[in-house]
């Protein structure tokens, strides 16, 4: 049932990671990606893994729900990690037949490939599980502001952002009571082939879209009502402030991508660790 | 018996932190011929009651019967029982869809798969039903329609699958008191020729102790009372305790009867009308 989605996937539980300013949240998002793609060792990603299972804990995610959002890439995941496998050309042949060679390089190596790609879902999915999507337009606003020196209309593109998330939950609740009041006379919306299947949306498809024109007809009047127009220095009523706590965030955050930096260029874990082996 | 309901409990979201408690042990039955009204705030639990009757909840905990369809079975007959009981949802008239008013009424029917000529035959009834004159809208697209005219044909929409229970959510909801009373008799008119039986959720007091044979109040996801209007209206204290609303006709016998007028109860303004005669003619004698 579209009921049982929630949109985003914001998951309240105010906590420390919760309350931190959007802002320091995307600017820790955007650079953990680019961290991410820096490291190429296992330490580094075993690194990466605790460091975004301690932010779970941090923020009283289970970590169930962190691992659901890997679902949607684990197609991928699959994909890239078989082709991989099967395509490497390298050292280290461990079995072949035919034009399949295996070799272990490419076993490392798309291994290597699927961690990054799992790392690369689950850090961002704690920046959206912690942070509401309005405080995340506030945030990519405030962010965007210095361009407005080339007249960028940031704050139109924000309002219009936001509009857009906050129409979502609302057209998805209409879906849902349109589904039930076609299914309450007899539509039937999962059998046949996919044309009659498409054919039966036709019921709910034409009010969803009549509702969504005459819902943003009454948001521009009540608008219009209120005197809005996008002037520059608007006041408002949430103002992001950069805390104490969002910059001892910003200490814990910088020491995460050092560790990573130094493993890459000086230390070298994962070399250490196969001396320790042979 | 139409509907059986026992121990019925229904919670949103299960497991997740958006976890609602919609239904709790909710258990009663509904006779053919009654005119049950729902009431009860937002969130009390109303809806997703009225909704597992014709099964558009999936039955989770709980027995329900409707007829002979039980609904605890493996695969209930979902579409019988659709036609069996009918659900005109709060604003119906935003459902409407289709390129004339004849064909959108026609949809349920359709799905009923019924022939052509039965088709046409339960359209022009069922539009004629609802106090429109079919030859003058049958053609027309639904949108050009007024606000009223529009309702009138959803809910002919739903009386065309002829349902021998009717349940309506909050069928006068913002509409004029000449509305709410053209309706409310259309709503009488169909409970006397098709649907026996009305289950319907308002809030407007009024009209329920004017017509409902039995009240159900809902409160915190609970069946708290199931009696006859005048008795839970003669208990005002207890539905102002929950914050709901009584009929005029009960808050003026109130009045009289605080400023010591010795007046029974009367819960709408005819009956209110003979008491308050009566105890003046008994004044006059």
């Amino acid at each position: 049932m579209l009921r049982d989605v929630t949109f985003g996937q914001y998951y309240p539980t105010n906590s420390p990671i919760h309350r931190l300013d959007s802002r320091a949240k995307l600017i820790f998002a955007v650079l953990y990606i680019t961290v991410l793609f820096m490291t190429y060792s296992f330490a580094g990603y075993a690194a990466c893994a605790l460091f975004v299972v301690m932010l779970a804990v941090i923020s009283k995610i289970p970590i169930k729900t962190l691992l659901k959002s890997v679902k949607t890439v684990m197609f991928l995941v699959i994909f890239v990690s078989v082709i991989n496998i099967l395509f490497y050309n390298g050292n280290n042949l461990l079995w072949g037949w035919w034009k399949i060679q295996i070799y272990a390089d490419g076993l490392i190596f798309a291994s290597k490939m699927a961690l990054r790609l799992i790392l690369l879902v689950l850090g961002p999915a704690i920046l959206t599980f912690t942070t509401t999507p309005m405080e995340l337009t506030d945030g990519i606003e405030s962010l965007m502001s210095p361009l407005k020196v080339l007249k960028f209309p940031v704050h139109d593109v924000a309002i219009i952002m936001s509009i857009a998330l906050r129409m979502i939950p609302a057209l998805m609740e209409e879906t849902d009571k349109i589904v039930m009041a076609q299914k309450a006379r007899g539509a039937d919306f999962d059998s046949g082939n996919v044309f009659r299947r498409a054919k039966a949306l036709i019921p709910v498809l034409i009010p969803l879209f009549v509702g969504a024109f005459r819902r943003a007809d009454e948001l521009a009047l009540a608008l219009d009502a209120r005197c809005y127009n996008a002037t520059p220095n608007r006041t408002r009523y949430k103002i992001l402030r950069f805390k104490w706590a969002d910059f001892i965030a910003t200490l814990v955050f910088l020491a995460f991508a050092t560790v990573l930096l130094l493993d890459k260029y000086l230390i070298g874990m994962d070399n250490l660790i196969w001396g320790l082996f042979q | 018996m139409p509907i059986v309901v026992k121990n019925l409990s229904f919670t949103y979201m299960e497991k997740s932190p958006y976890e609602k408690k919609a239904l709790d042990d909710v258990s009663i039955q509904i006779d053919e011929g009654e005119f049950l009204a729902v009431i009860g705030h937002t969130g009390s639990g109303k809806s997703t009651f009225i909704q597992h009757l014709n099964g558009l909840i999936k039955l989770k905990n709980g027995n329900i019967k409707v007829f002979d369809i039980d609904l605890n079975a493996k695969k209930p007959d979902l579409r019988r029982l659709r036609c069996e009981v009918g659900m005109v949802f709060q604003y119906p008239e935003y459902q409407l869809f289709d390129e004339t008013v004849a064909k959108d009424v026609g949809f349920g029917p359709r799905n009923m798969k019924l022939s052509t000529e039965e088709v046409d035959r339960r359209v022009r009834k069922a539009i004629e039903l609802v106090g429109l004159d079919y030859d003058e809208v049958a053609e027309r697209s639904p949108f050009e329609l007024s606000g009223g005219q529009k309702r009138r044909v959803a809910i002919a929409g739903v009386i065309a699958m002829e349902p021998k229970v009717l349940v309506l959510d909050e069928p006068i909801a913002g509409l004029d008191p000449r509305g709410k009373n053209e309706i409310m008799k259309l709503i009488i008119r169909l409970k006397n020729t098709i649907s026996p039986t009305i289950i319907m959720v308002s809030h407007d007091m009024d009209n329920v102790a004017r017509y409902a044979t039995r009240v159900a109040v809902f409160e915190n996801a609970k069946l708290l009372y199931s009696l006859p209007p005048d008795e839970l209206f003669a208990n005002s204290g207890e539905l102002s305790r929950i914050g709901l609303d009584v009929p005029v006709a009960v808050k003026l016998a109130n009045a009289l009867r605080a400023k010591g007028v010795d007046i029974k109860s009367a819960i709408t303004p005819e009956s209110l009308v003979e008491e308050i005669l009566r105890v003046k003619g008994g004044n006059n004698a």
